[in-house]
């Protein structure tokens, strides 16, 4: 396994390599190899430089904007993964059944439906009519005096919500091809006839299914990370979309660099702790 | 039964979501800005930046009055006591220091710290100049040429010609403490964050594109203007009905410039949307610069024939102006412009025809515009339906779409800067409230970039010898005279596509009492109570 991880760990640098050289030509003004290696330099410091439009650390925006995105991000795939494994194994194991094409009808809506609109619904629905969560920001003190009680929580909702559809979507289509391909095989007729009852055989089907599935949400929850401009600018929500958006209207390119490498590093790390565990949940992957 | 069953969960439910109740007293205000306005005296974003975090955490040396809401504002005493212009030297200004005030900090104010101040802006070599605030506030006072501390109440501005409008110019100057400047290691960045202005409020806190929180300074010298608030927090909401939803679920109580289309639904929903007429206009500036097409009359009297603006206003729900001119209709310095203002697409296809315009040329440009900000109204759905005019009358428009801050940034560059990318015009709202704001610093030969805001590089002799009339008269009514024939000038010359002019729309919660909407950009948040 060890062996694994540093081969996967040693194709992850060039990928790193690439994202920082994207990032870099944004900005610069000196020899491109002089300028590319201070940069890295004072990058490696934790020093992103000084945003062109606020005059503040690019490093104290992102991260600040990147622990909001965080907790939005990773309900947002909790949700996302509960409800489309969920749908994904009824709409399998039933397949052909009413209970699979509701399933699989609520998972294409998912894939289908403009998430900045949901939003919007989701918005005018429990904000405005109801009066029930609120529309914008990230609680009444804002992120600054964020803690997890439900006067702050609640601010996480709708946008969390919003974000889970097209995570929900796309697990439940896989799941549900997954599933449906795993209860054809042989193995499964041959546990059937040894007797296993359905619980036996559901265990088997999300041991195989899940590999593949945690793969995608894992990709998924990268998306998010990255993704999410419009969701935020919906709801205000001081995340790293938010940001990506003001600094690219704001043609706030030291802001901009900061930001889609410390993403891109995100990604590329994230990409390979899938890889990790899944290769530990299904050992034919490191033997591939 | 049913429908009592599902509205008793939803009571019940709604009630057990609510909002905690907030502190009463405490106003929370939704800003078309994207980010809180720089905090150190001279506030970036514009007039809403200067209303927000300029006039209430500092002071000026003249002040707007911001009492009345049932006449335009006019100039009063500030931080200066009163002043005088020198009767055989029209180019000295003497003002009286106001004795007794004090910064937040708690430091005096002396003449030596507004020469501090001024130092700040305009001498880059100066310990204290900030570069940041400099490209906020030097472009405001150009008439300024030297001053000095006479004793330490008493303070000397020699301005470099003549020039009547100095009082309104210094209208816009914020004074920050020096002392607190020193005490936080003489550095901008971290009097940011505890600033000391000394101005009717007090700035607590903030974190930068969310919050700002600002408490009323008890101690403020004009006993009148004490906020009676406990606190006022200002919120950054670009996007217009993220604004409307904020308001309309509690979690502010005040918006500024609500969406045309949810006007009814707020009124619906009890809430007050109020208006006023004040000094603005919503325009495309053009550029006069090299290669610009609307370098050619015909061209411009074409685009302002284009507009409709009667469907505009319909579009806003009547929420704007109809322009007939670059100063609202009945303005005192109207005058008679021979040029009419109303949408004829036969004679805006002549006009450009005769210019060379046509199939086989067809007219294309680029127009900075931005997503929001202060004094713009709604600039997307605005800029699209005027897009859609001019393309009737075979104009073709791009738009680069950049955020309002940086807009600014661009207007200050000039159309020739890098910055502009080859934009012959940007959609740009003006205060316009005296002759310098109104008039000079739009077409004055000697404000092109970067010494002043002439963003188009406009420069024409005639022009320019009216505003040295303006400078050196100073008799209102002689002066008003001589403004006429420059708006006369202004439209019959087409220097702007005139649209419209706002009408400070803001939508407040039935709970904000005691607020007058003075006919001003800026206005005085000291009388607002919340009710409980």
């Amino acid at each position: 396994m060890l062996t694994y991880i540093a081969k996967r760990l040693l194709h992850t640098l060039p990928v790193a390599f690439g994202v920082s050289i994207v990032c870099f030509l944004l900005v610069h003004d000196r020899p491109l190899p002089v300028q590319y290696g201070l940069w890295v330099l004072t990058t490696l410091q934790g020093d992103l430089g000084v945003s062109i439009a606020t005059g503040r650390p690019v490093a104290s925006e992102l991260w600040r904007a990147l622990g909001n995105t965080l907790m939005l991000a990773v309900l947002a795939t909790f949700i996302g993964f509960v409800l489309g494994c969920l749908f994904g194994f009824v709409a399998g194991y039933f397949r052909g059944s009413w209970l699979d094409k509701l399933a699989s009808f609520v998972s294409i809506i998912g894939v289908s439906v403009p998430h900045y609109w949901l939003g919007m619904v989701l918005v005018i629905i429990f904000s405005v009519q109801l009066n029930w969560l609120p529309a914008t920001g990230a609680g009444p003190g804002g992120s600054a005096d964020w803690a997890w009680d439900w006067v702050h929580v609640r601010h996480l909702i709708l946008p969390a919500v919003t974000m889970s559809v097209i995570p929900m979507g796309i697990v439940a289509r896989t799941v549900r091809a997954l599933v449906a391909d795993i209860l054809s095989q042989e193995f499964i007729v041959g546990q059937r006839a040894k007797g296993l009852l359905d619980l036996g055989v559901f265990r088997h089907v999300v041991k195989n299914a899940a590999p593949t599935a945690l793969a995608v949400m894992g990709l998924q929850l990268g998306y998010l990370l990255g993704g999410s401009i419009l969701i935020e600018t919906v709801f205000s929500w001081p995340g790293t979309g938010f940001l990506l958006g003001q600094a690219i209207f704001q043609r706030d390119l030291p802001l901009l660099q900061g930001t889609i490498l410390v993403l891109a590093m995100f990604f590329v790390a994230l990409n390979l702790i899938v890889d990790v565990v899944q290769t530990m949940l299904d050992p034919r992957v490191q033997r591939s | 039964m049913k429908i009592f069953d599902l509205g008793a969960i939803a009571l019940v439910a709604s009630l057990g979501f609510s909002q905690p109740s907030l502190a009463q007293g405490v106003l929370r205000i939704g800003m078309t800005a994207a980010d809180i306005p720089l905090t150190t005296g001279q506030p970036d974003q514009g007039g809403e930046g200067q209303r927000f975090m300029g006039l209430t955490v500092y002071d000026a040396l003249v002040h707007w009055d911001l009492t009345r809401a049932d006449r335009p504002s006019t100039l009063i005493p500030g931080l200066a006591a009163s002043w005088t212009v020198d009767a055989s030297d029209k180019t000295k200004w003497t003002f009286k220091i106001r004795d007794g005030v004090k910064f937040h900090d708690g430091s005096a104010l002396t003449a030596e710290a507004v020469v501090w101040n001024l130092d700040k802006l305009l001498k880059t070599d100066a310990p204290q100049f900030d570069q940041r605030q400099a490209s906020q506030g030097r472009s405001r006072i150009p008439a300024v040429g030297s001053y000095r501390a006479v004793d330490a109440l008493t303070l000397e501005i020699i301005t470099r010609a003549p020039d009547a409008t100095l009082p309104y110019q210094l209208a816009w100057i914020g004074i920050s403490s020096p002392a607190q400047w020193e005490k936080v290691g003489k550095s901008w960045q971290e009097f940011a964050k505890t600033p000391s202005g000394t101005g009717p409020w007090k700035l607590t806190g903030f974190t930068p594109r969310e919050r700002a929180e600002l408490v009323p300074n008890k101690d403020y010298w004009d006993k009148t203007r004490i906020p009676k608030l406990d606190r006022m927090v200002l919120i950054p909401l670009p996007e217009p009905n993220a604004r409307v939803a904020a308001l309309r679920s509690g979690q502010v109580d005040w918006i500024e410039a609500p969406a045309p289309d949810a006007v009814t639904s707020l009124k619906g929903a009890g809430m007050q949307v109020i208006t006023n007429a004040y000094p603005h206009n919503w325009t495309w500036h053009l550029s006069s610069a090299e290669g610009s097409p609307w370098n050619d009359v015909r061209v411009r009297k074409a685009a302002n024939l284009a507009v409709d603006r009667e469907g505009l206003k319909e579009l806003l729900g009547g929420l704007m102006i109809p322009a007939e001119g670059f100063m609202p209709p009945g303005h005192q310095w109207f005058g008679k412009p021979s040029f009419k203002l109303k949408r004829d697409l036969a004679e805006a296809r002549k006009l450009l025809a005769e210019a060379g315009y046509g199939p086989a040329k067809p007219f294309q440009t680029k127009i900075l515009i931005s997503p929001s900000g202060s004094g713009q109204m709604q600039p997307l759905p605005m800029n699209e339906f005027i897009q859609q005019n001019l393309a009737e009358a075979g104009m073709k428009i791009d738009f680069e779409v950049v955020e309002w801050n940086t807009l600014i940034n661009i207007w200050r560059a000039g159309a020739r800067h890098e910055s502009s990318r080859g934009a012959t015009g940007m959609n740009y709202s003006y205060f316009i409230q005296d002759p310098f704001t109104g008039f000079m610093r739009h077409l004055q030969c000697d404000l092109q970039p970067p010494a002043g805001t002439n963003w188009g590089h406009y420069c024409n002799a005639d022009m320019d010898k009216l505003f040295n009339e303006v400078r050196n008269t100073f008799d209102a009514a002689a002066q008003a005279k001589v403004l006429e024939r420059i708006h006369e000038k202004y439209v019959d010359d087409a220097l702007f596509l005139m649209v419209t002019h706002d009408v400070n729309a803001r939508a407040l919660s039935p709970k904000v009492r005691g607020f007058v909407q003075a006919q001003n950009w800026f206005q005085d948040f000291g009388t607002i109570t919340m009710a409980p």
